[in-house]
């Protein structure tokens, strides 16, 4: 049971970080209907960028609790607007040409895009993963396994209670952001009906834009909480990351924003529970498999709208 | 009895369709009947179109029965039918409201895919035709004539090696029909054919229909707000009205019928109950 | 006039600068500070600042951005109008089109001649090793193009029935020692084979969500063979997996090798020629098949397919099977090149089946315009041949790659061929192109 609730925990902390991603994959797909494939290595540079101020500002877990969450704030609002510099551009150059052109085209652009992005932080960055001291260590205990130690500890570590408020703050922020301003207001007519929402004066140029900048943006706080969680960071985290939070947001029902989160938990979940219980070797089959099945028997997900072909 | 209910080519009966809540159709019979041109008619939103995307099978009735009853006597029960096989094996053809070529492929190509299931077979299922079968390359020539005969008919033969798009929009209407009677139906159904169309090309359409009826053992459904159109050439019509069925008889009795010029035209509410009081509500 | 052409200047400056600003803000952090495992800290990580290197790219983009400023995007008579007007235009082209194909068969088929006249058996090999590689994308590019070309159907894992195909002959050879001429045919049969049970399920679905059950797919093989250590030897690969014969001739020297029975000098090149007119016959096949398949009522049906799929279930076609032809064809030509990639190699390992493959694959068969065949041997030639000429950037090769992959797309969004031909004619004529413009993409 201990066991059990371990990896419950551990899921959720990571299923949290898909979801993170997964919301900028279903913001784009919602909008302008394409997989931004180069959105998992938006994530990865958002990494970089964290762990590149992290390091440069010497921070580490020596550091007085309240100048280290100052510390980390800071690094989160530095490369959540850097990262989001870069989504705007990858939007900028490969796909608002695009716009309007046959559907393939920009997939392909979104592979080059990855492509390039992947190698050029192998370039610049190098190859070798970067590991990074742990900034929060320590944690609650909630079962110290039994009185003769026979039993399985469960930890709930102070990471992993950073990585679930903030992700709740900035799901429930996001809602927020979608329903009731005019940004959001204008994102959601844009998904409906593009050509209509520009007669009616809305720029949907910038309105796509502004949805990729948000998109990257979250991405980087995941990239953070993926580096704050692991400890460790490569160029290559990005397309498996990217892959399954895509998985997450087709599961959830593409284009809902609830529905990538939930459907991040679920792979999150998922992925943790057949590591814990199956074997590690399969636990990216095993996300995959669910993905399958899901879309042959559930086509429009869990939370989306059911797709209506019109005769 | 009238005549559409002694030799039916196509019977429905109870027909009633639900989108969750909705009942787009309701309690639906009527039978078209052989050789006939039945239209179809009702003010926007009847559920005439549901009416079409069941009995073609792309929606899969809630409740009720259509029968399609072939020339040699075989009868087949469409709700049960996929799509695909309710042309094949039905013979029940169609069109659609928006309509639906195959547009970066010429004219021709557009009516040989009409033909695939008998070339399927001419070509050894593609095994024979991959090595240059002779009955293949006879059953080609064929689907060939076949195609250039209806796009006679349509007046579309000087265009056939254009692409489909790049047809005007009254062209592309009568292709479509073209289409439609390439797969050698028994019943063809129209949405709205002469929508869109100018009075010129309406007469010619309605020659058409005229035409296929008479030489080609064809019977014609069709969906249409054009009443001059539906005035002029049916035998038959039917008049729905949310979903159900308010009027059913000749062209003629039809057009009098207080309930369908209430449906169309709206009435003052003293009639309204005049009417009702008359059909006893 | 003076102040006009001032403004416009200053126009281009002020967009340039713009564009420096943003590289100016991407580039100081990623380029600017590299987080590097230090060396004598204990492990740590230590930054090394680069900020010569974040001027050369900030100032590359300000220059590139000025210089495209004010001869391409801005200026009323751009560069590339002049050049193009040099250039032949596409209509004259056109003509060329017809006579593309033959001429690139004939090089094609006396390319070992040329290059041995040229560089000697010795100096050939390297470029008989880049037309070899070359030649199977070119066939994996065709294979693809069936499902993607022509059926419309977005398949992102099609990597998965190459790496079916090679492990195919890899095994058999290995467990039960058939030969190479055995284990084709056997080969593209089993790639089919998993075409039809992979592809069963999840043809009904549409569009993106078809793309990415393909790409979840491959990964799935992919991991399974990395995985299942006692069957595949996991991420050691197979090894020691046999070279084909000429009909039963092995290349070998001495007394029964091919050099010996035709009378030649031994040499390690007549393998190479070898491999490469298999792969070239190979390639053929698959290209002489599919345009045959095309004018068959099977091909048309896929095309009508990627038309518009509503309509061809009202004309009675029966569209899952119709989908499942094409993706068990597409996979089973994967499959023989996939065969043939073991017999050259003779080593394989899941590394060489990544997503990348499939990317490069889709890329080609989209660069070269969907659904034509000449389009992809140019697109094949370009990419793998520009991949392979680059060789000496070395590390910024893929950069370069993913770059050119954004570049070539933006520049030419429906791919470098991009009319259709009609499959069929009443005119009995070799009928007109059509427009791109009006040829859909499919939905699948």
């Amino acid at each position: 049971m201990e066991y059990f609730f371990q990896q419950l925990i551990n899921g959720v902390t990571l299923g949290s970080i898909y979801g993170l991603i997964a919301i900028g994959y279903t913001m784009v797909y919602g909008i302008i209907g394409m997989i931004n494939f180069a959105h998992g290595d938006i994530f990865m540079v958002g990494a970089f960028i964290a762990l590149i101020f992290i390091v440069a500002f010497s921070i580490t877990a020596a550091m007085p609790i309240a100048l280290l969450v100052l510390a980390l704030i800071g690094v989160l609002i530095v490369s959540m607007a850097l990262t989001a510099a870069w989504g705007w551009t990858v939007e900028r150059i490969a796909y608002r040409p695009l716009r309007g052109s046959f559907r393939l085209a920009p997939l392909i652009t979104a592979i080059g895009a990855s492509i390039a992005l992947q190698n050029f932080v192998q370039i610049s960055q190098g190859a070798r993963n970067k590991p990074l001291q742990p900034l929060i260590p320590g944690g609650f205990s909630l079962s110290d396994g039994g009185a003769d130690g026979s039993g399985f500890a469960v930890q709930l570590s102070y990471s992993q209670i950073l990585i679930i408020v903030v992700t709740l703050a900035l799901m429930i922020g996001f809602t927020l952001l979608i329903n009731k301003t005019s940004l959001g207001r204008a994102q959601r007519a844009c998904e409906q009906d593009r050509k209509m929402a520009s007669l009616l004066g809305i720029n949907v140029d910038r309105t796509i834009s502004l949805t990729f900048v948000m998109g990257a943006a979250l991405a980087s706080v995941a990239g953070l909480m993926f580096l704050l969680y692991y400890g460790v960071i490569d160029f290559y985290i990005g397309f498996l990351a990217g892959v399954k939070a895509f998985t997450a947001a087709v599961l959830g029902g593409i284009g809902s924003l609830p529905g990538a989160m939930l459907g991040g938990l679920l792979i999150g979940l998922i992925e943790t529970f057949w590591s814990g219980y199956f074997s590690v070797e399969y636990k990216d089959v095993a996300a995959f498999s669910i993905l399958a099945i899901v879309l042959i028997f559930m086509p429009e997900g869990l939370l989306g709208k059911p797709e209506v072909e019109k005769v | 009895m009238s005549s559409w209910d002694i030799n039916p080519v196509l019977t429905i009966e109870h027909l009633t369709m639900r989108f969750g809540g909705l009942v787009a159709v309701d309690d639906l019979s009527f039978n078209v009947g052989r050789g006939d041109i039945t239209a179809l008619i009702g003010p926007n939103g009847a559920g005439k179109t549901t009416v079409f995307n069941c009995l073609t099978g792309f929606y899969k009735p809630t409740e009720g029965r259509i029968v399609m009853n072939r020339l040699n006597g075989e009868h087949f029960l469409l709700e049960r039918m996929p799509d695909f096989q309710i042309s094949a094996h039905a013979k029940v053809a169609r069109t659609f409201q928006n309509i639906r070529l195959f547009g970066g492929m010429t004219l021709l190509e557009n009516l040989m895919v009409a033909q695939h299931n008998p070339l399927m077979v001419a070509s050894g299922y593609t095994i024979g035709g991959i090595f240059g079968l002779t009955s293949f390359r006879k059953a080609e020539r064929e689907a060939v004539e076949r195609a250039c005969y209806w796009l006679e008919k349509t007046g579309l033969v000087d265009r056939a090696d254009a692409p489909a798009a790049d047809l005007p929009y009254g062209d592309q209407r009568r292709l479509e029909i073209a289409r439609a009677m390439c797969s050698g139906p028994e019943l063809l159904c129209l949405d709205e054919p002469a929508a869109g169309l100018n009075p010129k090309e309406s007469a010619e359409l309605n020659a058409l229909l005229q035409y296929i009826r008479k030489e080609h053992q064809t019977s014609i459904l069709l969906i249409e707000h054009d009443m001059s159109v539906v005035m002029e050439i049916s035998d038959h019509v039917v008049v729905l009205d949310y979903g159900e069925k308010i009027s059913d008889g000749t062209a003629a009795a039809v057009k009098d019928d207080p309930k369908v010029i209430a449906a169309y035209l709206g009435v003052p509410d003293e009639e309204v109950d005049a009417v009702e009081e008359e059909v006893g509500i | 006039m003076s102040s006009k052409s001032e403004n416009f200047f200053t126009d281009c400056v002020k967009d340039a600068a713009m564009g420096g600003l943003i590289a100016l803000a991407l580039f100081s952090v990623l380029i600017g500070m590299k987080a590097e495992v230090a060396s004598g800290l204990g492990g740590g990580l230590g930054i090394e600042y680069r900020w010569a290197a974040v001027a050369i790219a900030v100032a590359v983009v300000f220059g590139g951005r000025l210089l495209l400023n004010l001869f391409v995007w801005k200026t009323k008579t751009p560069v590339t109008e002049k050049a193009g007007s040099l250039m032949p235009s596409m209509s004259s082209l056109a003509p060329l089109g017809k006579y593309a194909m033959p001429v690139f068969l004939v090089l094609a088929v006396l390319l070992p001649f040329l290059l041995m006249s040229a560089y000697g058996a010795r100096g050939s090999r390297q470029y008989l090793d880049l037309a070899i590689l070359v030649t199977t994308y070119v066939m994996l590019g065709w294979g693809l193009n069936i499902v993607v070309g022509l059926a419309g159907l977005l398949d992102l894992g099609y990597v998965a029935f190459y790496a079916v195909g090679a492990y195919s002959y890899a095994l058999l050879a290995q467990y039960f020692g058939f030969s190479f001429w055995i284990c084709l045919p056997l080969a593209g049969i089993l790639a089919a084979f998993w075409g039809i049970i992979l592809g069963f399920p999840v043809l009904r679905l549409r569009g993106d969500y078809l793309a990415i059950v393909t790409l979840a797919f491959g990964e799935i093989i992919r991991v399974v063979l990395l995985n299942w250590y006692e069957f595949t030897g996991g991420p050691d690969g197979i090894s020691g997996i046999p070279r084909p014969s000429f009909f039963g001739i092995e290349f070998t020297r001495g007394e029964g090798g091919f050099a010996d029975v035709f009378g030649l000098d031994y040499s390690s090149i007549h393998r190479i020629i070898f491999l490469y007119y298999l792969i070239l016959i190979m390639a053929l096949i698959t290209n002489f098949v599919t345009m045959r398949l095309r004018k068959l009522p099977v091909g048309r049906a896929w095309e009508a397919l990627r038309e518009d799929e509503i309509a061809c279930r009202s004309l009675g076609i029966n569209t899952t099977n119709t989908k499942l032809t094409a993706f068990a064809l597409g996979a089973m030509f994967g499959g023989f090149a996939g065969s043939f990639f073991a017999t050259r190699q003779g080593f394989i390992s899941p590394e060489s089946f990544t997503f990348i493959e499939s990317a490069v694959i889709l890329a080609i068969v989209v660069l070269g315009g969907l659904g034509s065949q000449i389009g992809v041997v140019i697109a094949a030639i370009v990419m793998i041949g520009g991949f392979e000429f680059f060789r000496g950037l070395e590390e910024y090769r893929m950069l370069v790659f993913g770059l050119l992959m954004v570049i070539i797309m933006v520049w030419k969004p429906r791919g470098l061929i991009s009319t259709r031909a009609p499959s069929i004619t009443l005119s009995g004529k070799k009928g007109k192109g059509i427009s791109a413009d009006l040829v859909q993409e499919g939905h699948g």
